[in-house]
């Protein structure tokens, strides 16, 4: 943003803090500055900071305030909350993988439609779709896919009846393709910009150039596209990673994923001497998503070179 | 709707400026429709409507499982729904007016005073991605633990929810601003003598209007939807009171669920329009 740089020299915003510089010393001037952004820092800290803080103190301490290691090897030792790592990393990896296919290829369906009304319905539609996760979304998958569901209904009727096939809602596969209703809108959202960035004119300069669609898409789209969306799907790895309220009301907490047991643990149900356990598991999720963010972050700027509009 | 966990900000970016209506749709010839493409638009299309038309189905029945519209007649005489919809409606406003409080007058002065400070915000902002609500409210109930008038209000939730709404606020107001001429409506108004309240209050937030339209109905979805924390910390908001009453009376229930799904889209639907009318408008 040019404008807000030399803001910074116009004359006529100086006013009292220009007079103050001059006075006083360059500690108070960058006070001044700051001032204004205090209170939102203090929210953070407050809101953000301190739970976070405490969360990774309480994971090496016992709960009478020892320093311990023993809660990072109840989790790390196999058992139930090694399970449930391995099975939310799971989930998070495959809702992420295919939503992120399907997704990428619905918005690049939608980016080269000539329907605006299209368009705009299904943007609308997966800002919606996109955010409707959770309890609701859980009910509606029942009325579908539970046992008595309509749609269940449907497939009996051709004898299709996917639980005579020893298949659930209530279990892995049941849970993913719930994930997916929130995922796949989600990576709409995110991939539909870059995808927007592709433009026409490499497509002509390399048609121009003899290139067939395939080579086109072999030496300009692929390599442009991958980047950003390797990235979204980090993104989508991060929310499929994190959602607990869709799983607990669909199956009441009896699939082992991290964040169920964490919401398990404090509900109270843990073993005595393993309460601050759950603080463990929250830092290894915390971890975890790091690393996906991250994974984003360099991936986007990657990409950003591509796609100045 | 509880995917508040990152589903939330980006749809700021599609109602953000910048993403929407590449104009170059409008100069590209018709092809012939394609059959692959046709089928797995279709495969698509069922996957998201079949939920949505069993979950209408199946809420407009009665207990025998008759078509009926008696469960939409008997929402509001649920036990507990006036309240739970009391109390998450206090949140939302109380989450609204610290989130928009806090948040407005910090990203425009950052964006006149401290843009360097833009990728600190960035930063923070994504935080609430790395930390899962699940995650946070963990932290937050035992920092409250001490504090007994705040570990015992609802309005505990309020102020985590005003954390977990930043992303997408900071991103919506970020985009609006950035696509004002800051500079030159800040100094023509001071020029003419306003004060920063003033600039603030009649010149910059009348221009933000959409900005700030979708950052407060995106806000108020994420406080109607979320479902995690207020669970764990005890308190009957609008999912909460769903889960708990699925089992006495389903029909009610999901048709509940439907009604704000419906409502949200609608909602959403209509600032994207607002939002082009208001563009078209200016040019």
């Amino acid at each position: 943003m040019a404008f807000t740089s030399s803001l910074d020299t116009a004359p006529s915003l100086r006013g009292v803090e220009g007079r103050a510089i001059s006075s006083r010393g360059s500690y108070l001037r960058t006070l001044r500055t700051v001032a204004p952004v205090l209170p939102f820092l203090i929210y953070v800290i407050i809101g953000l900071g301190i739970p976070t803080y405490i969360i990774a103190t309480l994971a090496f301490q016992t709960r009478s305030g020892q320093l311990t290691m023993h809660n990072i090897k109840v989790i790390t030792s196999g058992g139930q909350y090694l399970l449930g790592f391995e099975t939310s990393l799971k989930l998070a990896f495959v809702t992420a993988l295919i939503p992120g296919v399907v997704g990428t290829v619905i918005a690049y369906a939608i980016a080269q439609s000539n329907h605006e009304l299209f368009k705009r319905i299904v943007a609308a539609a997966s800002g919606v779709l996109a955010n409707f996760g959770g309890v609701n979304l859980a009910f509606m998958f029942v009325a579908s896919l539970g046992p008595a569901g309509i749609a269940t209904e449907w497939l009996a009727r051709v004898n299709l009846n996917p639980y005579n096939h020893g298949w659930t809602l209530y279990k892995f596969t049941g849970v993913a393709l719930v994930y997916m209703y929130f995922q796949v809108p989600l990576m709409v959202l995110v991939i539909t910009p870059a995808l927007n960035g592709l433009r026409e004119q490499w497509r002509e300069a390399a048609a121009n150039l003899g290139a067939s669609k395939w080579q086109y898409w072999r030496h300009v789209g692929l390599p442009v596209l991958t980047p950003p969306v390797l990235g979204s799907m980090f993104l989508l790895f991060g929310s499929g990673f994190s959602a607990y309220a869709t799983t607990e009301a669909l199956t009441g907490g009896t699939i082992a994923l991290t964040p169920i047991q964490i919401g398990s643990i404090l509900q109270g149900n843990v073993i005595s001497g393993q309460e601050n356990v759950g603080y463990a598991l929250g830092l290894g999720m915390i971890v975890i998503l790091l690393l996906s963010v991250v994974g984003y972050a360099l991936l986007q700027r990657r990409t950003s070179r591509w796609l100045r509009p | 709707m509880t995917q508040a966990e990152i589903g939330d900000f980006f749809l700021t970016d599609a109602l953000a400026p910048a993403h929407s209506a590449p104009p170059r749709a409008s100069t590209r010839v018709r092809r012939r429709p394609r059959w692959g493409r046709g089928a797995i638009l279709l495969i698509v299309a069922l996957y998201f409507i079949v939920p949505i038309y069993a979950a209408l189905d199946f809420s407009l029945q009665n207990i025998q499982g008759q078509f009926s519209f008696s469960p939409l007649t008997q929402i509001t005489a649920q036990p507990g729904f006036a309240s739970a919809v009391g109390l998450s409606f206090r949140l939302s406003i109380v989450t609204l007016v610290i989130e928009m409080l806090l948040m407005v007058p910090t990203v425009i002065y950052v964006h006149l005073r401290l843009p360097r400070f833009r990728r600190v915000m960035e930063v923070i902002t994504i935080l609430p991605i790395v930390i899962p609500p699940i995650v946070l409210i963990l932290g937050v109930l035992q920092a409250a633990r001490p504090y007994q008038w705040i570990s015992s209000s609802p309005y505990l939730l309020a102020a985590v929810y005003v954390v977990l709404a930043m992303p997408f606020v900071y991103r919506s107001l970020d985009s609006g601003l950035g696509a004002l001429d800051l500079k030159i409506l800040v100094e023509a108004s001071r020029s003419l003598g306003a004060g920063w309240i003033a600039t603030m209050w009649r010149v910059l937030i009348p221009n933000l209007r959409s900005a700030l339209l979708s950052a407060s109905v995106l806000t108020l979805a994420l406080v109607f939807g979320e479902f995690t924390m207020a669970q764990l910390d005890l308190w009957t908001t609008v999912p909460v009171w769903i889960y708990n009453s699925s089992s006495t009376n389903p029909h009610v229930v999901t048709a509940v669920a439907m009604m704000f799904l419906i409502a949200m889209w609608l909602v959403l639907t209509i600032i994207v329009s607002l939002d082009r009318t208001h563009r078209r408008a200016k040019g």
